[in-house]
């Protein structure tokens, strides 16, 4: 999978925790899942455990607390592939 | 302050009809959602029967986002946000826009347990050592007051926003604590109802308890009998009643659609005194909760015309007979219409009340008393002391003016409501 691949299977995740408001238009790399696009800070979690399901990888407490913007979430998922 | 309270808008969802107008069908038609469920055959279970909502995924995807629906494993939930919104929308009301709640209005919606399948999930995990795979709704799914939080968020309620919970009197204790908060001025309109999950989790417990009837696994919709004297026990139910209660003031003020007035009622417990038990009721306290519900209700004893029974097809059904021949002072010929819903759709635990109370609201609505099922043999002990003129085997037309719905639930614990047809004067 190339890194475009990850960047859209990464929007068709965070699609369903997008408020109202927000569309995946909107989401950009530099995209702070909070602050920009006003996801719920509870579903972060969630978003965690799909993006292990997608790629097949497992993410450690600190990638969760370092995953703060979309580029965030690629990079880690990036490193975690090429462990692999 | 003790200000009138009508109710405006009713929601359901039972396993004979999901939605006003399907439900209300069935009740009059007499169709019974009790159905042989394999996955209790498969797991051995003694009673193979049940009543269980049909959810399609049409339904999920009209009540709930896609968002909501991630995870969500909890059925009570599912049936609760159907009726409760449902419940809403039969009343006029909408959903209160972004930036701030409806201060007066609130929610009591209760349950027994809940979110039971999500629970056992999470265990499996938690077992696993698999913690972080809960996800973020484990919680909200499973807490008991799930219910009211997933409604009252949908709503937008800004009053109080509860759970109750008192086993099969739920519901109908739920319908006089919302009438008590409205009456009191405390708000002007509360969802009031209650929900109860399906599934073999819920139900094994009374299966182990021997109280449900092992021989109709092959013929389903004769298996729940109240009343009948080859009763042997209830048929397990599951699913939601929801009724808008609303100040008169406010009901007329919106020129709201009125179903029936709520003229108040009693709660009691028997305390497991007497011949009260964890699981048997005390019959003095049934009396006491049915002739104080008549006081606080200003009505008549004799005002009664119609009654909706606990009537669960146990061998309990002739001594609740008898508590509502002694509590009212009538029998024979003189005694109320009486049925029971239970032989259409189960007792629905939890949910029972509240769902009971908006079929008896239909009763109003259709001028009709739907017909009680599978009691053509009506118990002897129970003939002796009714007419069974007033035991309709199938409905018939008939204009309740004053109707008494009780529950009775484990831990001995009474509750019952007096409707009234509702009309203008003070």
């Amino acid at each position: 999978m190339t890194q475009e691949e990850h960047y859209s299977k990464l929007k068709d995740i965070m699609k369903i925790y997008l408020p109202e408001d927000v569309s995946t238009n909107d989401i950009t790399a530099e995209s702070h899942f909070i602050n920009d696009l006003n996801i719920n800070s509870a579903n972060l979690v969630d978003i965690i455990l799909d993006v292990e399901d997608e790629f097949d990888i497992m993410l450690e407490n600190d990638d969760m607390e370092k995953m703060q913007t979309v580029q965030d979430a690629l990079q880690i998922i990036d490193a975690k592939l090429s462990e692999k | 302050m003790n200000r009138r309270v009508v109710v405006t808008g009713l929601g359901i969802c039972a396993p004979n009809g999901i939605g006003l107008k399907d439900f209300t069908k069935a009740m009059i038609d007499g169709k019974s959602g009790i159905r042989f469920i394999p996955e209790l055959e498969e797991l051995k279970f003694g009673c193979q029967i049940a009543g269980e909502p049909l959810i399609t995924d049409t339904i999920l995807n009209t009540y709930f986002t896609p968002l909501q629906l991630r995870g969500l494993n909890a059925t009570g939930i599912i049936y609760g946000v159907i009726a409760g919104t449902d419940a809403w929308r039969d009343a006029g009301l909408p959903k209160t826009e972004k930036d701030h709640p409806d201060w007066d209005s609130g929610i009591l919606f209760g349950t027994g347990t809940l979110g039971v399948a999500k629970f056992r999930e999470a265990i499996y995990q938690i077992d696993a050592k698999n913690v972080r795979r809960l996800g973020s709704t484990s919680v909200i799914q499973t807490m008991a007051s799930g219910i009211s939080a997933y409604l009252g968020g949908i709503l937008g309620c800004g009053n109080q926003v509860t759970t109750n919970s008192s086993a099969c009197t739920t519901g109908t204790e739920g319908v006089l604590m919302g009438y008590e908060r409205i009456a009191s001025g405390r708000a002007e309109r509360m969802l009031v109802g209650s929900c109860s999950d399906s599934g073999p989790y819920v139900w094994a417990g009374f299966d182990a308890m021997r109280v449900l009837p092992r021989n109709y696994n092959d013929n389903p919709e004769k298996g729940s009998r109240p009343m009948s004297a080859s009763a042997t026990g209830f048929v397990p139910g599951s699913g939601a009643g929801a009724l808008v209660l609303e100040s008169l003031e406010s009901a007329q003020k919106r020129n709201a659609k009125i179903y029936g007035e709520v003229l108040g009622g009693a709660v009691n417990s028997g305390g497991q005194r007497g011949d009260g038990s964890m699981t048997a009721a005390n019959s003095e306290a049934v009396q006491r909760c049915i002739v104080q519900a008549v006081e606080n209700s200003r009505i008549r004893k004799s005002d009664i015309d119609t009654i909706n029974g606990h009537l669960t097809a146990t061998t309990k059904d002739a001594l609740e007979i008898e508590n509502w021949s002694k509590a009212l002072g009538r029998q024979g010929g003189d005694f109320p219409y009486i049925n029971s819903f239970k032989g259409l759709f189960g007792h629905c635990l939890a949910a029972s009340g509240s769902m009971e109370c908006v079929a008896s609201l239909l009763q109003f609505e259709q001028g009709k008393l739907f017909g009680n099922v599978n009691c053509e043999d009506i118990h002897p002990e129970i003939v002796n002391q009714v007419d069974s003129d007033k035991i309709p085997q199938k409905t018939i037309v008939h204009e309740p003016k004053i109707l008494a719905k009780a529950s009775f639930g484990f831990g001995d614990v009474n509750a019952c409501v007096i409707f009234k047809r509702f009309n203008d004067e003070t």
